[in-house]
């Protein structure tokens, strides 16, 4: 007897227990299947009907294939077998897939321009994917309103809201699963889009096109804020302006962090890299890849390829780390 | 002379209605999008939208005859398929039911291809 056969079988148990638990993915942060925008409604309202309506014909066909396959059964003339291929299997399926088609058209937003161009001017997000992170500038010509942050989008409730998406490299995709769909962002290419959150919350939204080695690691997160905070909140971003005079705005100067970063009010006004003007305020750093914290944001600056392999910033080794961590914790500060 | 070809016995019907939608499917398409791209001042969307719908309309009845000629050549239904004898009359006989089932698929996508019609209100902005 081999001796393998001794061994006893390892039993692939499959902890049953467990699946109930998986439906916790359904929830939370980044699930169409728990919408809080109108077009997220929509979509999650057409996956129901889909899904309960291929429910349906399975045990209808299934049905059908048991009754077809039972002992005693009676044979049909030619004429009724064709009937029966006639009507359930071609009538019947073009006008269901006729409907649905119907129902899915009627629901895209894209056949209903007037829900974003209305007006031509007004206030607007001009969301741009880079590699690999994301620029939005809040703009609004008549208010007064023009200013820029990044990787945090922050949005009022039960107001929609329209962006104009771009990218500046390669093909992205802009997608918050909880309030809406897909859009592509398109080098050279603006396209319009908008969005209507119901109910207040923090989202996450992966970029939903690959873009290169760290596409996984670029999110953004979006803040659905009530509509007085999201005033103040504005109001305050407009006039938003860091003194020029600290320690941490002359260690990011000297260390030429200004070439590639803005913080409204320093000298720093580079425009290649994200807006950092409130970077302490926002949930997440790089894009979504890290806990904001000081210490994460040090490791970053130190090595940012570490974290993100192929990003567009320069790792710095040469800061010292007393200087380093002051230039963490000055950012942190920025809120 | 009758509008309806004598000629029973043709391949040309067997590509009439692809070959209908084929063009109602550029007509639609290659309209919208040069209307969109130019957006002419003397003709509006909800024009072309019933333009288009026209044009929907004869794409239609245009594979409605052919599949009328089809039939005719299937001898309207007399004879059950699969027509595999080989013999000249199986070969009329297949050929006329093979046409009339394309034809059925072709008006299927016209109409499938059309439905956007009913809801686009404008062009993209
Ligand atoms: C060559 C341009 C460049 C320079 C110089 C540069 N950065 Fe960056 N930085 C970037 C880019 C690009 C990103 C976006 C990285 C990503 O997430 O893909 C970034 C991201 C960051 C982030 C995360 C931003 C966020 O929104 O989460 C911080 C913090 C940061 N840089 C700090 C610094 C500091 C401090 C310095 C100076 C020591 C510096 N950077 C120098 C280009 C630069
Ligand atoms: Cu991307």
């Amino acid at each position: 007897m081999p001796p393998t056969e001794n061994r006893p079988r390892a039993k692939p148990h499959l902890p049953l227990f467990i699946l109930p638990f998986c439906l916790a993915g359904c929830s939370g942060s980044q699930s169409a299947l728990s919408p809080a925008g109108e077009e997220a409604s929509s979509i999650y309202l057409l996956l129901i009907v889909t899904t309960c309506g291929a429910a349906v014909i399975w045990c209808l066909v299934t049905a059908l294939l048991v009754y077809a396959g039972r002992s005693r059964r009676h044979v049909y003339s030619a004429g009724a077998g064709q009937k029966l291929i006639l009507w359930g299997g071609a009538i019947l399926p073009t006008s269901i897939l006729c409907l649905l088609l119907g129902y899915a058209l009627w629901l895209m937003p894209a056949t209903r321009p007037w829900l974003t161009n209305n007006e031509t001017s007004g206030f607007r997000i001009e969301a741009t994917g880079e590699q690999y992170w994301w620029r939005f500038a809040y703009r609004d010509a008549e208010n007064g309103i023009s200013f820029d942050t990044a990787n945090e989008l922050r949005l009022p409730v039960g107001e929609r809201i329209r962006f104009a998406l771009r990218a500046s490299d390669v093909i992205h995709s802009f997608w918050i699963p909880s309030l809406g769909g897909k859009m592509d962002m398109i080098p050279g290419r603006t396209n319009f889009f908008s969005l209507e959150a119901t109910r207040p919350g923090i989202y996450r939204a992966p970029c939903a096109e690959f873009c290169g080695t760290s596409h996984a690691l670029m999110a953004f997160t979006v803040v659905v804020m009530e509509k007085e905070p999201f005033r103040e909140w504005m109001e305050r971003q407009t006039n938003l302006l860091r003194p020029r005079e600290t320690e941490g705005a002359r260690l990011f100067a000297r260390h030429g962090c200004a070439a590639c970063h803005t913080i409204r009010g320093t000298q720093a006004r580079g425009r290649i890299g994200p807006d950092l003007t409130d970077i302490g305020a926002r949930q997440t750093i790089a894009a979504g890849t890290l806990a904001n914290t000081a210490e994460n944001i040090a490791r970053f600056i130190r090595a940012p390829h570490a974290v993100k392999p192929g990003v567009k910033m320069p790792a710095f080794p040469m800061i010292p780390q007393a200087e380093l961590t002051a230039l963490a914790a000055y950012l942190k500060g920025l809120q | 002379m009758s509008i309806f070809p004598r000629e029973i016995e043709s391949l040309w019907t067997l590509f009439t209605a692809p070959v209908v939608w084929a063009f109602h499917f550029l007509a639609c398409y290659v309209g919208m999008a040069l209307y969109c791209a130019r957006r002419p001042a003397g003709l509006d969307h909800d024009m072309l939208r019933l333009g288009l719908g026209a044009v929907t309309a004869i794409a239609l009845a245009a594979i409605v005859v052919s599949a009328w000629l089809a039939w005719r050549q299937w001898g309207f239904g007399t004879d059950d398929p699969p027509h595999d004898d080989a013999t000249r009359k199986d070969r009329r006989l297949f050929q006329g039911f093979a046409t009339l089932l394309l034809s059925g698929l072709s008006f299927i996508a016209v109409i499938f291809t059309a439905l956007p019609l009913l809801f686009i209100e404008g062009c993209f902005p």
